[in-house]
Order: structure tokens, then sequence, then C-alpha cells
């Protein structure tokens, strides 16, 4: 889905709406006019895909079909058929093929990121990887643009595609650009549970669904029957009782710590206890199956397909999973990070959505980085070239390929006895305990002890096969989850000095006394951006955040 | 491909109507012969007319061969040689049809049945079951010899199954099939002119066989 | 429960390739195929063995990375993408035969890794529409029939993953072509490229050497997105048209894959 403030359906949708939502949304942790250059923006967003011929659904009369969706109130979210992601990058892929047949653009596929280069204090280049041949290039540019995405896979099982990484990104901290927010990550509460150790990738299914589905666990964590067979008596629909006035449609971060929190309790339902019931029995019931199949039939067959269970019969399991990552390198207005003439894009910079993405934003946030903010900010920084040319044999640029290749050395001759996934396994294990949805000052030191000896265990036990200079996948991933335990790290000590509960991020030791989350606007009201400290601690830099437009408040949906 | 392929159906529907004429007896049989040989007369010479349509006929068969040579070998280089999965767990593939699978093969059968058909009742040169010099007694001679109606039967399949295939091809590559509903007229009709085909050319040696005709 | 792997092994493009046999113990119904091949290659770098490589990605249905040919059927035996098959879709003891796609336009890059860039190339042919950013009109101003656009949708949900080519007997990737023409030719804003979009797009089909559409149907039956077999026909028809109203100054294709490798690199924005 892709929401815009294009007001189509006169009810009151505004950019100011869009801005405050968004603003309110992310829990007072983004900053205010990045956002509100994000809801301007995102009127033109719409414009330029349909006229890219993405088939947003119509209506009858042939106008733009909307809905409400992801906790706002108006219509603005512009959809087709559940798959509005993707439509939308197929309509930016085409418009790339275009460029490449212009000869504008030309495209690497298969290649990888590994260093970038910065001379004299500007960002002048990258070390790739050709990862069919190994073959080690460097490419030189005036400025370099970051648009890899985020890091989820740090907790090994997310949402996202499991190629997905932090090393491009990590590498440019590295080399300088400061870190923002790393441990804000969007947990997403209706997902399809862990089915088992050999789990590799967790799918996402339409928050929608909470709509009309009912959660519950059963009342006794021993009570092991067939989910028909318990009575309403012993069922406890916890979101219900808890919150009585929002129900099931309490927001992302609530809904998510509820289920772990009752699932902590040992109420938790399927394999290894980790799920809830969402039951549509009474939607059956009240609306009739053929309405329930209307609104959620593909939902349905999906989690049919994938768990080989009838959703229509028994009562769904989800659980809760990592989706989206709110952290990321920090840029200003420009998108430009730390570093000059390197700028990030999309989910890769931790730009809009403060400690909370609102639903159906991430995909505005990125094809308005990349289709209306970069393009003039981005020239802004060119006027000062042209730059002096840099020779391959630059100092700077022969240091970041050496770097590169003695990394891959040392991954491919350590050759001991565990294999890459098993320590991405383990550290995302350890993430998501610790690091996850709630946090605590003592889990947290224990994460970080616990990432530490990983770390260590990694360099000196892994076992990567074959060679550089063939297609090696495990070498790819090593390279990745070496960068995911950094990552990791530096998660922890940033939720370690967070110290307030914001967002979806649940910190024990700051609640209210009902126990719910309770934010510190005096002491944290702040982005935390870090400068990679290489072996001494990491440096925070504090940018303040400040609020004309919005005003502060606290969320509560008692 | 397409085209080559609706016109030589539009002359197999001729062929055998003129076929069916056996059974009208030997006048009108030899009769409707005759009259193919002076149709369009005077404007056209003696057999000016069928001399066009074999124009027509020959320049499509040609064509149609070389547009199924051309196909034939571009498959042959994408699917990237002979062996393609070493799996043999699927060979007849997952849906298609027995007649998308015998086009080419049965494409060749006919090719050699047309010759042979074309030595004995065309140009009259062999003379299963003896010669004769109207074309009923040539069809009739022929047909009273079980081998040659086997031979006749299994080419009037293949053709059966060609033209089962062919049609709702054609027509697929003419764009005619854009829609759920328009798929399932076309399968019903390719399905109607291969079954009238096969059906109509079987009739008259069968009957020539078993002795309805003689 | 436990199942034979027969998998085909290559080590790079160039080298000759074969069939290895792996069991496999002890797997769950409830894992996916590539879960299976995660088990495997696990094992293998334990035992000092080169793992299978294979591509994957979203591992939910798609981003139409992975996919290879299970018992001869492109995607296996559900119609679905190899990333949401099931073992449940097999039975204990089964012998289970895993090869790449292929196609000579999708060479081997290494056991079952093809390389799908041919589609790129078809897709640079045209595969777009030209609208550069911030000149788009407003998004109302023309409006689309609903049943277009659904219809648009139907074809533009292909997710280019290969397996209509890999189980075409003519090795033809007119299916994934059809349904780059259908979405963007049913459109309003697909008109006025409509007729050099299918020429360029349909002679870049062919010199990249996929074959001709014999219109068996089989890239229809093993479509993970279920494109229907309509599209086809709906390019022939474009096609016919844009032959007959003006035949050849329509664009020619982009250069081939060749002479595209020997180009300068000259990147232009990262």
């Amino acid at each position: 889905m892709a929401r815009r403030a294009k007001n189509y359906r006169n009810d009151g949708d505004s950019v100011y709406r869009l801005f405050y939502d968004t603003v309110k949304g992310g829990d007072f942790r983004a900053r205010e006019s990045n956002v509100y250059r994000l809801a301007e923006v995102s009127v033109e967003i719409i414009d330029q895909c349909v006229a890219q011929g993405v088939p947003f659904a119509r209506e009858y009369g042939g106008l733009l079909d909307n809905r409400s969706f992801g906790g706002v109130q108006v219509s603005r979210t512009f959809y087709a058929r559940g798959q509005t992601g993707q439509q939308l990058l197929i309509g930016a892929y085409q418009a790339l093929e275009r460029q490449i047949a212009a000869e504008t653009v030309a495209m690497h596929t298969r290649h990888e990121m590994l260093e970038l280069i910065v001379v004299d204090g500007r960002a002048r280049g990258v070390v790739i990887r050709d990862m069919v041949t190994g073959g080690i290039e460097t490419h030189f540019a005036d400025a370099v643009v970051l648009a890899t995405g985020g890091y989820g896979n740090v907790f090994y099982l997310s949402t996202n595609a499991v190629g997905c990484n932090v090393t491009a990104t990590w590498r440019a901290h590295r080399k300088g650009a400061y870190f923002a927010n790393p441990c804000f990550t969007q947990i997403h509460p209706t997902c399809i549970p862990v089915s088992g150790e050999h789990q590799s990738k967790l799918t996402l299914m339409s928050e929608s669904l909470r709509n009309d589905g009912r959660i519950w666990v059963p009342k006794s964590g021993e009570d092991k029957r067939d989910p028909r067979k318990i009575p309403e008596q012993d069922r406890d629909y916890y979101l219900e009782r808890i919150y009585p006035s929002f129900g099931n449609l309490v927001p992302r971060d609530i809904a998510s710590r509820a289920a772990k929190n009752v699932c902590d309790e040992g109420r938790g339902v399927g394999p290894g206890g980790l799920g809830v019931y969402l039951d549509f029995a009474d939607a059956i019931a009240r609306l009739g199956r053929p309405a329930v199949e209307a609104k959620y039939g593909n939902l349905f067959s999906m989690y049919a397909q994938i768990t080989g269970e009838d959703p229509y019969q028994t009562p769904m399991r989800i659980y809760p999973a990592v989706h989206y990552t709110m952290g990321g390198l920090w840029v200003d207005y420009d998108l430009q990070a730390s570093i000059p003439g390197l700028y990030v894009t999309g989910e890769a910079n931790f730009s809009d959505h403060g400690a909370n993405r609102l639903g159906a934003s991430a995909l505005m946030q990125g094809l308005a980085d990349g289709y209306f903010v970069l393009p003039n900010t981005i020239n802004d920084y060119l006027a000062d070239g042209p730059f002096p040319k840099v020779a391959e044999s630059h100092p700077a640029a022969v240091e970041a390929v050496q770097a590169v290749r003695a990394r891959i050395d040392k991954l491919l001759s350590v050759n001991g006895s565990r294999t890459v996934d098993s320590f991405h396994k383990e550290l995302g294990r350890v993430m998501w305990d610790y690091c996850g949805m709630e946090r605590s000052e003592e889990g947290l030191r224990k994460a970080l002890n616990r990432i530490r000896e990983l770390k260590k265990e990694f360099w000196s036990d892994v076992r990567v096969l074959g060679t550089n200079e063939e297609l090696n996948q495990a070498l790819e991933r090593a390279g990745r989850v070496a960068d995911f335990f950094e990552l990791g790290e530096l998660m922890c000590i940033d939720a370690l000095v967070r110290r307030e509960s914001c967002g979806g991020h649940f910190r024990v030791e700051s609640q209210t006394p009902d126990g719910e989350a309770l934010r510190d606007d005096d002491e944290f009201a702040y982005v935390s951006a870090w400068e990679f400290g290489g072996d001494r601690r990491p440096v925070l830099h504090k940018e303040p955040l400040f609020y004309e437009y919005v005003e502060m408040k606290q969320r509560s949906y008692k | 491909m397409a085209v080559t392929g609706l016109i030589l159906i539009g002359y197999l529907l001729a062929h055998m109507y003129g076929n069916l004429k056996i059974f009208a007896g030997p006048e009108a049989f030899n009769a409707y012969a005759h009259h193919l040989r002076v149709l369009g007369e005077p404007l056209l010479p003696r057999t000016g007319a069928l001399w066009i349509l074999r124009a027509v006929l020959i320049v499509s068969v040609l064509a149609h061969m070389y547009a199924a040579f051309n196909l034939w070998s571009r498959a042959h280089n994408a699917r990237g040689g002979t062996r393609r999965y070493y799996s043999n767990k699927t060979r007849t593939g997952v849906q298609r049809t027995y007649a998308s699978y015998t086009l080419r093969w049965g494409g060749l059968v006919i090719l050699l049945f047309v010759i042979y058909h074309l030595l004995h009742l065309t140009w009259n040169i062999i003379h299963p079951g003896g010669a004769a010099a109207e074309p009923y007694e040539r069809v009739v001679n022929g047909f009273q010899i079980w081998s040659v109606v086997l031979a006749y039967t299994i080419a009037v399949i293949a053709v059966g199954f060609h033209v089962r295939h062919g049609v709702w091809s054609a027509l697929t590559t003419l764009g005619a099939n854009t829609s759920t509903l328009a798929r399932q007229r076309l399968n019903i009709g390719a399905y109607a002119v291969a079954g009238v085909l096969t059906v109509g050319f079987l009739l008259p040696p069968f009957a020539i066989l078993f002795g309805f005709v003689d | 429960m436990d199942i034979t792997l027969r998998v085909w092994r290559q080590a790079n493009s160039r080298a000759k390739g074969k069939m290895a046999v792996y069991k496999v113990n002890d797997i769950s119904e409830h894992m996916s195929f590539l879960e299976v091949l995660d088990v495997l290659n696990e094992r293998l770098t334990l035992q000092g063995e080169d793992p299978i490589a294979f591509d994957s990605d979203c591992r939910e249905g798609i981003c139409g990375m992975c996919g290879v040919v299970i018992n001869g059927v492109a995607h296996g035996p559900q119609q679905t993408t190899t990333c949401q098959l099931h073992m449940r879709s097999f039975s204990d003891g089964d012998v289970i035969d895993v090869e790449p796609w292929r196609a000579d336009p999708f060479p081997v890059i290494k056991d079952l890794v093809v390389d799908r860039s041919a589609f790129d190339r078809i897709i640079q042919a045209g595969g777009y529409i030209s609208a550069p950013t911030g000149t788009a009109p407003d998004a109302h101003a023309t409006p689309v029939p609903k049943r277009d656009a659904d219809r648009a949708f139907d074809a533009a949900t292909c997710i280019s993953c290969g397996a209509c080519v890999a189980a075409c007997p003519n090795g033809s990737a007119m299916l994934f072509t059809a349904a780059k023409i259908t979405h963007l030719g049913l459109l309003p804003q697909g008109q006025p490229e409509r007729y050099s979009r299918v020429v360029g797009m349909v002679a870049q089909h062919d010199v990249e050497g996929f074959g001709g559409c014999t219109n068996i149907g089989e890239c229809t039956a093993v479509c993970p997105k279920e494109i229907p077999f309509e599209t086809i026909s709906r390019l022939n028809r474009d096609l016919i048209s844009a032959l007959t109203h003006g035949g050849s100054h329509w664009p020619k294709a982009a250069p081939r894959r060749d002479e595209l490798e020997e180009e300068e690199d000259d990147i232009i924005g990262f």
C-alpha cells in the first residue's frame, strides 16, 4: 500500500494531516521538517506511479480507489490488490530499464558493494565484488548514493528478503558515516509463526486481518486442546480485555508486545509456544463465509499454503516478527550523510519514521527520496564540482581494495567447525530476546557480552568453503554476518543508552504504574547518531528534536 | 504458420466435401472431378482455376514447412541441445495436449502421406488395386485393400491431431484468443473442425472397404 | 520424512554438469523446499563438500528470484514459486530430481543458479512507459476503466521468474514478454508507445535466442502468478497491428548481450 495526502475522498485529508499522523505515529522521534517534506511530495508520488503504468485499483468510474489503512482515519492509501509494494517496484524497475537502454545508467547485477572509498573527506567511490567471478572492482564518482535497504536480517528471522543485509551502510559507517537510531526496529504483529528450527524466513500477513479476527490464547498454559474444542470461558481475548476501547485494533507495537507477554507467560500456542490465535469463527458466523472470503481470501490461501492448515476451519496462528528498521545512516535534510558526497535514501537512512513507522509509509518514503528529494538536493553538492579525478592507484582506493581482499582471505582461511548460518541464527536469537520488543538494562548487557563472544568465535571458528573466484554464496553471507555482529553490538549499545520506552520499544525501566510504555521527552527527545569508534567505544552525537507544529503527547490506547 | 495453416485447413474442408460426393455415385463424383478442371471457363483456360488453387497450395505448404522447420530449429537451439532435463518424471508435460505433442512428427507423417496420395490418386502413377481411367474407379479400387485404408487412416488421424492444435494455435497467433470465453470457444471450434475432417475423410474409405460403396 | 534428492551440480558456466544424489533424513513436512536445500547445505559444509548454489531472496513468492525444475516441472508439483512449495507436497521415501531452468538464453552460472538478464534486455527494448519524473499529470486526469485496470493488473503480477521459459517445449519467453506488453498496452498511459513496444520487445526476444511460441500452454500451467494465456494472443494482436501500420519505422531492438559486454563501464550514479 502507498499513502498520499490526495484528499480524493473529500474526507479532510491534507498534507498537514499526513504530516501530523506521521510525526505522532513515529512517537515524536522523527525530524519534523523531513516529515513535512515527505507529506508534501507524497501527492506527486501517486501521479508519477500512475504515469509509469502502475495498475492501482480503480473504481467503476475509472478513478483511483483508496482505503483507510494502518491506524489512520482517512482513506489515503492507494493499493494494488495487496501487492502495491511490488507493483511500485516494477514501475520503478521498468523506469530504470529505460534509463539503462538510454545508456544513462550502467547496471551491474550480481555485484555487491564491500567498501566505500573516501578521498580528502569526500565519498568518491566504492569497491565492489563481482559475485559470479569474484573480481574486485573499484568505481569512482563525484558522489555516492546508497539505496541499500534496511538491516532487519540482523535478527536472522524477519519478513525481509533473505538477501537483505547491512554491509553497504555498515561499511560506510566504518568509514565515518554516523549510524542513527540503530535500535529502532519495527515489529509487525501479524506474521505467520515459526514452524521449526529450519525456518529461514517469516511471512507477513496484512494487518487488516485484525479488523475482523479476534486474538486469543487459552487461559491456562496447560490447555493443549484443539482450539475449536476450547470453550469460551477458557479463552483469554487478552487485547479486548486489556484495551477495551481499541480491542484487537491497538497499534502494531502494543499488539506485538501483548502477544510476546502472553507467550512469555507460557500460554502461547503452536510449535514452541510462540504464537497466538487469530480467530475468524465469529466473523464467519456474523458476515458469512463468502464475505470473509471476498475480504481476506488471498491472505487465507497464503496462510493455508504455508502452514497446511485451513483458516476457515481452525483459527490462524500469528506471532510478531521484525518487519522494518527505522534506524539507518544519519542524514541531514538533503539526505547527505556525515561524509560529504555520500547520500542515503529509503530504508537505508534513518530520516522519517522516528521510533515507529505507520503502515504504508515505507514505500512513500523510498519513492519520495528517490524521485523527488535526492534529484534536487544532490545537485547542490555536484555544483561544487568538478572534483579532481581519483586514480585507481590513489592510496585511499588501494587501501580499500586491500581491506576487502584481506577480509575475504581471512573468511576463507579460518576453516573452523561452524557454518555461517549457525552463527547468524544464534546472533538473531540473542537480538530477538534482548533487543527486540522488550529491553532491559540487564538483558542488553547480557546480549552485548554474548555478541562479543560470538563475534570472536565467528572469526576463529567459521567454516567457509570454496574460493573467492567463483559464485560462493557462503562467502557472501559470511561477510554480511560479520557486519551484522558489529551492527548488533551497536544496536544493543544504543538501546542501552535509550532508557525510555518509545515507539515499539518497551524499556522495562521506563513504564507507567499500570505497565504501559513511558516515553521520556526531557531526556531522550534526540536522534542518537553514532560515530564508529574502531576498537574503542562508539561515540554518541545527539541531534536534539524540536517540535514546532505538533505538540508532543503521550500515546494512550486504553 | 498460422495463415498458411488456415489456408490448408480451408482446402482440406473443400477436399473432404468432394470426397463425400462418392456417396452420390460414380457420375456425381467423376463430374465433380471434371468440374474442378473446367471451373471458371471460359474466363480461365481449362484447369486454370485448379492451377491457381494448386499454386496457392504449393506456396502454402512450402511456407508452412519452412516456418515449421524454422520454429523447430529455434526451439532446438533455445532448449540448449537435445537432452534438456535429466528427470524423466514429467516427460509429457503438465497440461499439453497430445495433439500439440505430435505436431512436428505428425506433420512429417502427413507430408509423406501427401506424396503417396498424389502419386496414387492425382498423378495415377501407382495403382494399388488396379489402374483405372476414371477417378471414381481409382478410389474404389484402392480402398478395397485393407493396407491402403490403414495407411490412409493413420494419415487422417495425424491430420486430425494436427488440425486440432493447428486451428487453436493459428487463431491464437492471429490474436483471436483474448479472453477465457474466447479460449473455450476456440478449443471447441478446434475440436469440431478436427472431428469433422477426421470423420469426413474416413467415411469414404471405410464405406468402400466394407462394401457399402462399390 | 526421509527423501533422496538428485541435484544438478555444475561448477560454472563452462563446466560440464551432472546429477548428484543426496539423502536428506528427518525433514519436517512444514519445511519449504528451499529450506531442505538449506539443511542439506549445512550438512555438506560440515562434511567439507561444496554447498549447492541456488537463488532465492524474498522467500514469500513475490520476487521471482528462486526457481528450479523439480521432477521435470518448473517450480515443482504446485503452481507456486519454489519457495512456497512445502514438503507436505511430497511423501516419505520420494526421490526428487532438482535441475536449473534450462534454456540457451539462461546460461547456468553454477549448480541451480542461472543468468536471467536476457529478460532485462527484453524490458529495455520497450517494456516501460516513458514518464520522466516531475512531468506526470494528476493521477485522476486519465480515468482507466476498471475492467482494463484489472486485466492490466493480472498481467502486471508477472515476477519475471522465468518458469515459462523453463517449461516451454520451445524454450520461448512469450508469456513473459506478453505479460509486459499486456500490462502496459491495456492502460491509457501505455498507448503512445504501444506498437513500438511490441515490435521492439518481440525482436529482442528473438535476438536473445528464445524459441518461437506454438501456443502449447505449458507456460501458463506452471506460472506461479497464473498469467493468463490470453496475454499471448494480445501480444500477437498488437504485433499484427504494428506490422500492418507502418512496419519498419518502429525502433530496432537493443544491442545483444555479447555486444553489451564489450562496452566501457561508465557509471552515472550508483
